[in-house]
């Protein structure tokens, strides 16, 4: 497995710093906006940008976190089930401005799910996705995110991840490369 | 592995351990669901279900329809007594005709004992064993299970329970006894002589004559009902005596010197096995019973369809 870095841990808080910007730039005080977190790794995503907004807002925001198990498409078309994690959404999004968040945007199928999934807590106002590796040229489905960490063009046998102090020891996204047999 | 080790659930006997559990923690997400504005999640809107009641049922079947309908399955409903049962149709004829509809699971009631295993042998969908005459109920001893998890924690290591009543008739006994033995709890029976049937001892539980006795020594006690239906000839002399040695009142349960948990499967004889004011008291998680019931019944469902082959 041939293994290359998108983004070192340096790049990768710059990276949420900016993403953070833009967030505050479109929602400023965040009176009527909300952060919603996809199930597993998108949370990650959402705890750091949610602690650098806090310290720049000095207010808590309204955060939450969604799991999308049961709206999946690939229902038993996997070889296993998957078991669901979390959702903890405390308040109703009637009418609020909510903010998708995911750490990694491939085919678009996840968003979808978590589209629908996010139906069940209230009717938002307007719904945004901020991805923070953007794996272009790989969707299946006409969908595009609102803020982007970091464009990468990827094959679809190859694998991106995105690695976290918290869990992993380290900031940093790898780009993990399947080797062929010839090469 | 995040998979049931088991194609059809027939009876917690056949269950392991880690399918119990796998049972619990996906039930645990769907009662987050229940609990929503929007109650529905779309899994399983390729799947159709058939319940087959050949028995009277009430509780059981709009809990399984319920479940299944929070899952978005299409769903059909059948009762032996407007069918063609009656005219004298064989239960896999039933079966077939009904699956020649294109059915993909089949929730199944029936007074025999075994009528669920029998039929998922002899047919393609997956079977779920709402109860086969005085066998097993599957269903019934996971949301107990499941219920006394959420109010005593995760371990039932060295938790007490007590089933108290007719053991004899009873499958919801049968299928808690294995279903807390395997979680790691003592379990005791508790009933007349007559309704404790003579070799229950072999499976490891403890018995008791003496309610008293059994309810100082339980953590949990699952008040059974008595089970007249089933009854060929009189086990005991009758309902009042039952009621005045194995009746649970108020007066009896505060004298205990600690705060036991009192369950019941439903539906209850209020003043035969349990008293109005236990049965309504906060020591009593009846309800929460019933509504665990649709979590952990759409749990089953959702990891039994993920297994139907598609291809």
């Amino acid at each position: 497995m041939d293994k290359r870095t998108i983004l070192n841990s340096t790049h990768f808080e710059i990276t949420l710093k900016r993403l953070a910007s833009q967030l505050k730039e479109n929602h400023q005080s965040f009176e009527n906006s909300v952060l919603i977190g996809l199930q597993p790794r998108g949370i990650h995503v959402l705890e750091r940008l949610k602690k650098i907004l806090e310290a720049d807002l000095k207010k808590p925001l309204l955060c939450g976190q969604l799991d999308i198990t049961f709206y999946r498409d690939d229902f038993r078309r996997r070889e296993q089930p998957i078991i669901p994690s979390v959702t903890n959404i405390d308040f109703i999004i009637e009418n609020k401005n909510v903010v998708l968040i995911d750490d990694v945007l491939f085919s678009g199928r996840t968003i979808r799910s978590g589209l629908d999934a996010l139906l069940a807590f209230g009717r938002p106002n307007k719904v945004e996705l901020l991805a923070f590796i953007d794996r272009r040229f790989e969707r299946h489905l006409p969908i595009q995110a609102d803020y982007i960490g970091k464009t990468v063009d990827t094959l679809s046998s190859q694998r991106v991840s995105v690695e976290w102090k918290e869990i992993e020891g380290e900031d940093q996204v790898l780009l993990y490369t399947q080797e062929t047999k010839n090469a | 592995m995040h998979n049931l080790s088991v194609e059809h659930l027939i009876g917690i006997k056949d269950l392991t351990k880690h399918d119990i559990e796998l049972i619990f923690k996906t039930a645990d997400s769907f009662k987050q669901v229940i609990n929503r504005p929007i109650k529905k999640v779309p899994s399983l809107r390729d799947i159709t279900i058939a319940n087959l009641f050949f028995e009277n049922s009430t509780r059981t079947r709009l809990s399984f329809e319920l479940a299944e309908k929070r899952l978005s399955a299409d769903v059909i409903n059948f009762s032996a007594s407007s069918s063609s049962v009656t005219k004298g149709e064989t239960l896999i004829d039933t079966v077939n005709n009904i699956l020649a509809m294109k059915v993909d699971l089949v929730v199944m009631r029936h007074p025999n004992p075994g009528a669920a295993k029998f039929l998922s042998e002899r047919i393609k969908a997956k079977v779920v064993n709402a109860g086969d005459g005085t066998h097993e109920h599957p269903t019934q001893a996971l949301l107990d299970a499941y219920s006394i998890r959420e109010k005593h924690g995760d371990d039932f290591k060295g938790k007490k329970v007590v089933i108290v009543g007719d053991i004899s008739h009873s499958r919801v006994a049968l299928s808690n006894i294995f279903c807390l033995q395997k979680l790691g709890a003592e379990v005791m029976v508790c009933g007349p002589t007559t309704l404790i049937p003579k070799f229950i001892g072999e499976l490891g539980v403890k018995i008791e004559h003496n309610l008293r006795n059994a309810l100082e020594w339980c953590d949990v006690a699952n008040m059974l009902r008595i089970q007249l239906e089933r009854q060929e000839i009189q086990f005991f002399p009758s309902l009042r005596e039952y009621s005045m040695l194995f009746g649970l009142d108020k007066k009896l349960l505060d004298s205990l010197d600690k705060k036991i948990t009192i369950m019941h499967p439903g539906p209850i004889n209020r003043g035969v096995e349990i008293s109005s004011d236990v049965a309504d008291s906060d020591q009593s998680i009846i309800l929460q019973q019933v509504e665990n019931g649709v979590a952990v019944r759409m749990a089953i469902i959702y990891l039994l369809a993920s297994k139907i082959d598609r291809s």
